[in-house]
């Protein structure tokens, strides 16, 4: 089995072909409406049970995904999800990747801050989403959109 | 439109809220409480959210303002059945729900309830101690 993590870059990543070397299965959602928000927490949590993630650690990724994906809608117009189980030097793993066309952030330092808010009281979302997650990236242009890439394995 | 049941049992109201939740139907439901509290005179709210997968922190905001809308109506609200993960997730948020009593089950949250009702009612004398 190939491993093939490590060097990675966010913009590697083509929505074309969502399998490759090292990625065993993949789903891919669209946000539109905040009902895609709990469906894109499902089918995270679903893969993640699927390969033995015990409860606490899908519950982190379930709900770095809802913030995730709710982020995406409030301030990028909705976006995608991509969905992953990977197979890496840590054993097996969920990643989920966010993909919006919105704004971009500005400050990213800044949005990754405690209690920075862009409104709405989402200034949790972003570090309380990485405090969840074993791997947590970002990348934002203004006026192009932001990604975010988290990651989450089965063991500690 | 779609809406979260709310249950009045005596000056009680129980609501229950289900794994498929969304956050249209959980703003809608702050409302909703605001109005049975002042239509049925109910002094305490039962939140049983343990159909809950997660709890996110907008989710964990909305709970709150639940509460503290509750607390303003003259009411006392306590959430129902947290799960264990969702609380170790919600610590890993830094949302510790400070203002928010909670309970393992509906029948403790019931008993808390009825407890804290009966010792704000009474005031001055000391009513009914049945269990020794």
């Amino acid at each position: 089995m190939k491993t093939m993590d490590k060097k990675r870059s966010p913009r590697e990543i083509i929505w074309t072909t969502p399998t490759e070397p090292g990625s065993l299965k993949t789903e891919q959602l669209e946000v539109r409406a905040g009902p895609d928000v709990d469906a894109a927490r499902r089918s995270v949590q679903v893969l993640a049970a699927a390969i033995g993630m015990d409860d606490s650690n899908q519950d982190m990724i379930g709900t770095a995904t809802s913030e995730l994906a709710r982020n995406m809608l409030d301030h990028g117009g909705g976006g995608h999800v991509l969905v992953e189980v990977l197979q890496g030097e840590r054993g097996q793993g969920v990643r989920v990747t966010f993909e919006d066309h919105g704004p971009g952030i500005a400050d990213i330092a800044q949005a990754m801050e405690d209690g920075y808010s862009t409104g709405m009281g989402m200034g949790l979302g972003l570090p309380g989403a990485k405090r969840l997650v074993h791997d947590f990236e970002i990348a934002s242009r203004q006026r192009h959109g932001t990604r975010v890439i988290i990651t989450r394995w089965v063991g500690p | 439109m779609e809406r979260i049941p709310i249950f009045t049992m005596g000056d009680i109201l129980l609501v229950t809220i289900q794994t498929d939740v969304h956050d249209r139907l959980l703003e809608s439901l702050q409302g909703d409480v605001g109005a049975k509290i002042r239509d049925t005179g109910a002094h305490g709210v039962l939140i049983d959210i343990s159909a809950l997968e997660v709890i996110d922190h907008f989710m964990a905001r909305l709970l709150e303002r639940i509460a503290a809308l509750t607390r303003l109506l003259g009411a006392e609200s306590i959430l129902i059945g947290m799960r264990p993960a969702v609380a170790l997730t919600l610590m890993e948020l830094g949302m510790t729900l400070e203002d928010v009593s909670t309970a393992v089950n509906v029948e403790n949250g019931m008993d808390r309830l009825r407890a804290r009702l009966a010792s704000s009612v009474s005031g001055d004398e000391e009513n009914n101690e049945d269990d020794g």
